[in-house]
């Protein structure tokens, strides 16, 4: 009989299709009975963004900061794809094909992630640099940095950077 | 170690997991989640259209310690039978 083991994934990229590929191994080893740790940092954030961005907070992020806010994918449904995203056009088609045969969007994939109990960290340098707000994030998550990451890896028998 | 059609037909299964229709890693998941109403030493049959769970049900049985006993393909669907074993 296997015993239980862990498994830490970094996730950096903020593509769509690496977001599934992300998330479709973290729950398949969650389903497996595995610990999951997931570590988001850089581009990989907007996954983590609510769908509505939740009205009257003040932040005292600078001009600049509120701008790559601004620029980027405002939730997980609206990454774009590594390849042929034609301006979302390619994504539009790809959800399309992927509704038809039945596989879960990154949102439902989420959704799965929080009720296996998926950790889920948020990067707080990134989130500083990317002038990312703890209340823009969904409920739920952790925030840390790189060692707590490096601990968590430790503990781990296989470390994805995606 | 694999039982044959006609042995697996003959089983009991208590507990049916249709995951038909369903893509990775979604019959993984409905396995788990319903693993824990299953008696250990009884059966669980899946039920998928997902090929890829030929060969997944029985890693995924090689993992949680359960005893995968075979499948079968009838009427385009799979049937994957595995038996609780804690």
């Amino acid at each position: 009989m296997t015993k239980m083991s862990k498994k830490t994934i970094i996730v950096f990229s903020g593509d769509y299709d690496r977001m599934m590929a992300a998330f479709i191994i973290a729950n398949g080893a969650a389903a497996m009975d595995d610990e999951v740790t997931m570590f988001f940092t850089f581009w990989g954030l907007s996954a983590l963004r609510k769908t509505q961005k939740p009205a009257g907070v003040k932040s005292d992020n600078s001009f600049l900061q509120n701008m790559f806010g601004g620029m980027l994918p405002k939730h997980a449904e609206k990454l774009g794809l590594s390849k042929f995203n034609f301006g979302g056009a390619g994504r539009f088609m790809m959800k399309k094909v992927m509704k038809s045969e039945n596989v879960m969007t990154v949102a439902e994939l989420i959704e799965t992630a929080q009720e296996q109990g998926i950790k889920m960290i948020a990067c707080t340098m990134s989130m500083d640099v990317l002038g990312i707000t703890k209340e823009e994030l969904i409920d739920g998550i952790e925030y840390a940095g790189v060692a707590t990451y490096l601990g968590e890896a430790d503990e781990a028998n296989v470390n994805l950077f995606i | 170690m694999s039982a044959s059609v006609e042995e697996l037909k003959a089983i009991a299964t208590p507990v049916v997991v249709d995951a038909r229709g369903v893509s990775c890693p979604g019959p993984i998941l409905a396995a788990k989640k319903q693993i824990a109403g299953v008696t250990v030493g009884n059966v669980m049959e899946v039920l998928a259209t997902d090929s890829g769970t030929l060969k997944d049900i029985p890693a995924w049985c090689r993992k949680m310690g359960h005893d995968f006993l075979g499948s079968f393909e009838e009427a385009g669907a799979i049937h994957l039978f595995l038996r609780k074993a804690k």
